[in-house]
């Protein structure tokens, strides 16, 4: 079985997807043995109402059993009580962790409101993913251009909130060699595969990042989910590298929650 | 049966062209891709001298030495040199075992200094891929955009052309080459956005879709999952990943006796 941690319920803003209806996910989840997904919402991209984003992510990932879709809620922290967003995330919607999109949301990790942020979702025991893109740059519709993450102030902020736990989503293409080994250094980082590329990709991620840090994600349903299934076959990995990135790596981060 | 449109020797490990290709070799064997098509050597230059891009077809050449039961290669030429592209062509396609040309960004291919190159490629029956992009951002100052593939595939409307990368924003590059009967596309080298080969297939037909990876820049995986996670028919996926490639090589291949 396999653990995705990066999934999206709800609409891309700029094309219907044949997947963005969530009964239509979740049996497309099941019929490829994924029997966990944590789940953020596109909504979380543009929507100023991100309590309304939160609280339908957590009903809707309530109302499927076949597949355990985990809601990961969106907070922004340029709009006014924003820490609200994660109490309720927390509180209200037992949420194990929280997703952001700096570059849609318009603040640079360097903001010290990002720093705050990411303090408390630590005290509460959150998981922090951080979304670095969420498609090819080149490609992005011309009235809504945003540039990927700058890292550049990410290891200072790991190593400053020792607890942090902390998944780089969609990093993996463009990040280079030497961000992906300094981050992985910083402290508790994880990095999943949905954007790694280059042939056998997963073996050279293998070379930056050690095997316990890397997880399964998918960028489904806006990326085919066969590209992460198949990644696993390219590579040459052994059995237990395949399990530890299928699944183990993800459940035992879950776990310590 | 996968027949893989896009390769390349560049971001692959090994210190020579024998040593990626066996690379590439062994991870197409994993992904049961069984014949891989080859261009470019490495470095890369965007706007090679005659000199380089003899060079790197050299390379090719002997990447290809000990495989040609498994892969085939494109000769790359430079519109911007098109005499010498002519002798290039003469000497790897015509009296060589390459069965193809690669254009990448050296000069737009609307431009009509390129049209001896695609005469000469056409009488051979080699395929024609010509790398395009729709960059949000601007594209290179001779990087071509599919509908620079369509002006030229006017002007050549009985010589079949690649339109590489489908634009790379494959929602207007389907669009600018759909009027264009003899453009087929490739679609490999751009991220795995679901719907690309299911539009692919409602305004182009299947029989029009190639696959390929762009590797060792990308993975196969990613590029394989474009057809294989596609919704339509197994058939389609069978055309798109092998068929239309075997069909459009067919008669270079025989006339050079290679492997089929």
């Amino acid at each position: 079985m396999i653990v995705d941690v990066n999934v999206n319920l709800s609409r891309w803003p700029f094309r219907r997807l044949s997947h963005d209806e969530t009964a239509r996910l979740v049996a497309k989840l099941r019929e490829q043995q994924i029997s966990q997904a944590w789940a953020g919402s596109f909504d979380g991209l543009l929507h100023k109402d991100v309590a309304a984003v939160n609280a339908r992510l957590a009903d809707e990932c309530r109302k499927f059993g076949e597949v355990r879709l985990v809601p990961f809620g969106s907070v922004n922290p340029t709009l006014p009580d924003w820490q609200d967003d994660v109490r309720r995330c927390h509180e209200q919607h037992g949420m194990p962790g929280i997703r952001l999109h700096p570059s849609y949301h318009g603040y640079r990790l360097d903001d010290p409101r990002f720093a705050e942020l990411v303090q408390q979702a630590t005290e509460r025991d959150l998981v922090v993913q951080l979304v670095i893109r969420m498609e090819d740059d080149r490609t992005q519709h011309p009235l809504l251009r945003v540039d990927d993450v700058d890292v550049t102030p990410l290891p200072d902020i790991v190593a400053a909130v020792p607890n942090l736990r902390l998944v780089v989503l969609n990093g993996l293409r463009t990040l280079s060699k030497a961000s992906i080994g300094q981050l992985a250094a910083s402290g508790q980082v994880w990095f999943e595969i949905a954007m790694q590329e280059g042939v056998g990709g997963i073996g050279n991620l293998l070379k930056l990042v050690p095997l316990e840090r890397i997880l399964f994600g998918s960028h489904f349903p806006l990326f085919y989910l066969e590209s992460a299934l198949l990644k696993l076959q390219e590579s040459e990995l052994g059995e237990f590298q395949k399990r530890a990135i299928r699944a183990d790596n993800a459940r035992k981060l879950l776990s310590t929650s | 049966m996968i027949w893989d449109l896009h390769c390349h020797l560049s971001g692959v490990d090994g210190r020579t062209p024998d040593e990626r290709m066996a690379q590439l070799i062994s991870y197409a064997d994993r992904v049961q891709v069984e014949r891989l098509v080859v261009f470019m050597g490495f470095p890369w230059a965007q706007d090679p001298a005659p000199e380089e891009f003899r060079r790197q077809n050299d390379q090719v050449l002997q990447a290809l030495s000990h495989w040609h039961d498994r892969a085939f290669g494109f000769a790359y030429l430079n519109a911007n040199f098109p005499e010498e592209s002519l002798l290039e062509l003469d000497r790897c396609v015509r009296n060589g075992p390459m069965v193809g040309v690669k254009l990448w960004v050296a000069r737009r291919c609307a431009d009509e200094a390129i049209d001896p190159i695609i005469r000469q490629a056409g009488e051979l029956n080699a395929a024609i891929y010509q790398h395009t992009w729709f960059k949000v951002g601007g594209n290179l100052t001779g990087e071509s955009t599919p509908l620079d593939l369509a002006a030229l595939a006017g002007r050549h409307p009985d010589v079949p052309l690649i339109c590489g990368h489908t634009g790379g924003d494959w929602e207007r590059g389907i669009r600018a080459i759909r009027s264009s009967a003899n453009v087929s596309i490739g679609i490999g080298g751009s991220d795995p956005t679901a719907g690309f080969v299911e539009m692919a297939v409602r305004e182009l037909g299947a029989e029009r879709i190639i696959y390929g990876s762009d590797i060792g820049g990308r993975s196969f995986a990613s590029q394989l999952a474009k057809v294989r996670g596609a919704e339509i028919p197994e058939a389609a996926k069978r055309m798109i990943l092998g068929g239309n490639l075997k069909r459009m090589l067919l008669p270079i291949l025989r006339a050079k006796g290679l492997p089929i």
